[in-house]
């Protein structure tokens, strides 16, 4: 079976003074795996999410979506098959609820039934009951329920992988707690590829089926969360002490 | 004698005029209107021209209105399409300055997040972008469209008719009644204006 994600060798030089963001980072993801990228701020893992989809174009090294190249695939076409949410959710402000789900489907012209059916059942999946939130407007959200409708309209087109960037990292510690217990459930019955950025450490070992490590544009451990516990990578180490302090 | 002795006395002409000037304001702030908004969009496609762009609609803007009908004179001759160019010129850098803030003033997140689900630059524009930047492009309109009103009155200077043809009528005979007869229906219609464009850009500007 191909994986959901495949990466070679990635490589980001800023254009502008060629300061190296991310060097020689590979991994790969299979469907139903949740590979989390744990890291300092700046340590390169928001940088390696923009290049699979290309957000960001890499200066070396090759990602390959379900199997394709995603540098030999037009990027918007590349983009409407990997799911994306971000922390700041980036909701359309005069978008309904369901218009903002049934985005992607639109812009591939799914018939309308189609698109108000997958709404329904997307709003279900995220815990929002549909009759209920399909026609409110963002503004009318909590901080919580924007999220669920965040991820609601990653997934929208069913793409084979979906990207993460701290998705919970701004709301309320009850929120996110209630949304990752969530969101944990979702993973095993999406069964999606997935890859999760992070810079919290128990969200990451809650979250992932394997942890990536990143310190200054390095991959620097790659293993299971049982593994990085056991660690003795520095990094890693300094992780889990921090870990341990906030309990 | 009286202003409303003088309208009902001279009502077909008091049409006529108000007919002009409703036209050369229409016309000038319709084109400013194509050319300002692809404009302002170009301007958060490409930074480089904002500066030497905003600069010029700017230089425009200082040059006084007579002056600059007269400047167009010997381009366009006398008559309607030169005030209309004028008013153009005029018209500009609020459409344009709008469109670009409008725009500019989009949440960053939305953007990303419109990128990053594969929308295209252009859906992007026309499924994102302008609808949630409308208010602030209408607000542009808006401005542009009230001083169209009170700078076609210079129109009359060139033979370009409206209601400005009453006040330099006026001025010129002394007779503060014929002013009048021109510059309250152009005051009238500016206010309209304000108001009908001010209630249509309350409803298109976003409440967050």
């Amino acid at each position: 079976m191909t994986a959901a994600l495949e990466v070679r060798g990635l490589k980001y030089a800023l254009p502008a003074d060629g300061r190296i963001l991310v060097q020689n980072v590979s991994f790969t993801v299979g469907l139903g795996e949740t590979l989390v990228l744990l890291g300092r701020s700046g340590s390169g893992k928001t940088t390696t999410l923009k290049l699979i989809n290309r957000l960001l174009e890499p200066t070396a090294g090759e990602v390959l979506v379900a199997g394709q190249r995603a540098a030999a695939l037009e990027s918007t076409r590349l983009r409407r098959r990997i799911g994306y949410v971000i922390q700041e959710v980036g909701l359309f402000p005069h978008f309904t609820v369901a218009q903002n789900v049934g985005l992607v489907p639109r812009l591939e012209r799914w018939p309308a039934d189609r698109i108000a059916a997958r709404v329904s059942e997307l709003l279900a999946l995220v815990g929002l009951d549909p009759s209920a939130f399909q026609a409110r407007y963002p503004h009318e959200l909590s901080g919580g329920q924007r999220q669920r409708v965040g991820v609601a309209r990653a997934l929208a087109a069913d793409p084979p992988l979906l990207l993460l960037d701290e998705p919970f990292g701004a709301l309320d510690p009850i929120t996110r707690v209630e949304l990752q217990r969530e969101f944990h459930g979702l993973e095993r019955r999406l069964g999606k590829g997935m890859v999760f950025v992070t810079h919290d450490v128990r969200e990451g070992l809650l979250l992932g089926t394997r942890i990536g490590l990143m310190q200054q544009g390095r991959l620097v451990f790659l293993g299971t969360p049982g593994e990085f516990r056991a660690s003795t990578q520095p990094e890693a180490v300094a992780f889990m002490g921090a870990a341990d302090e906030a309990r | 004698m009286s202003l409303l002795s003088f309208y009902s006395r001279n009502t077909a002409e008091l049409l006529g005029l108000t007919w002009q000037h409703v036209y050369l304001v229409a016309v000038s702030t319709g084109a400013a209107i194509m050319v300002g908004v692809p404009l302002g969009v170009a301007l958060t496609r490409r930074p480089a021209w904002r500066a030497p762009v905003l600069g010029l609609a700017n230089v425009f803007q200082t040059i006084p209105s007579l002056a600059l009908f007269g400047f167009l004179i010997p381009l366009f001759g006398i008559g309607a399409w030169t005030a209309i160019t004028a008013l153009i010129v005029y018209a500009l850098l609020p459409i344009i300055r709008n469109t670009y803030t409008g725009i500019a003033g989009v949440d960053p997140a939305v953007r990303e997040a419109g990128r990053g689900m594969g929308m295209t630059d252009r859906e992007l524009l026309r499924l994102v972008e302008l609808p949630l930047a409308a208010g602030v492009i209408l607000a542009g309109i808006r401005v542009a469209t009230v001083v169209s009103v009170g700078v076609a009155t210079i129109g009359a200077a060139i033979g370009a008719g409206g209601l400005g043809v009453y006040i330099f009528r006026g001025v010129a005979t002394v007779d503060d009644t014929l002013i009048m007869a021109g510059a309250l229906p152009a005051a009238l219609l500016a206010l309209a204006a304000d108001a009908a464009l001010g209630i249509a850009e309350r409803r298109l500007a976003w409440q967050r």
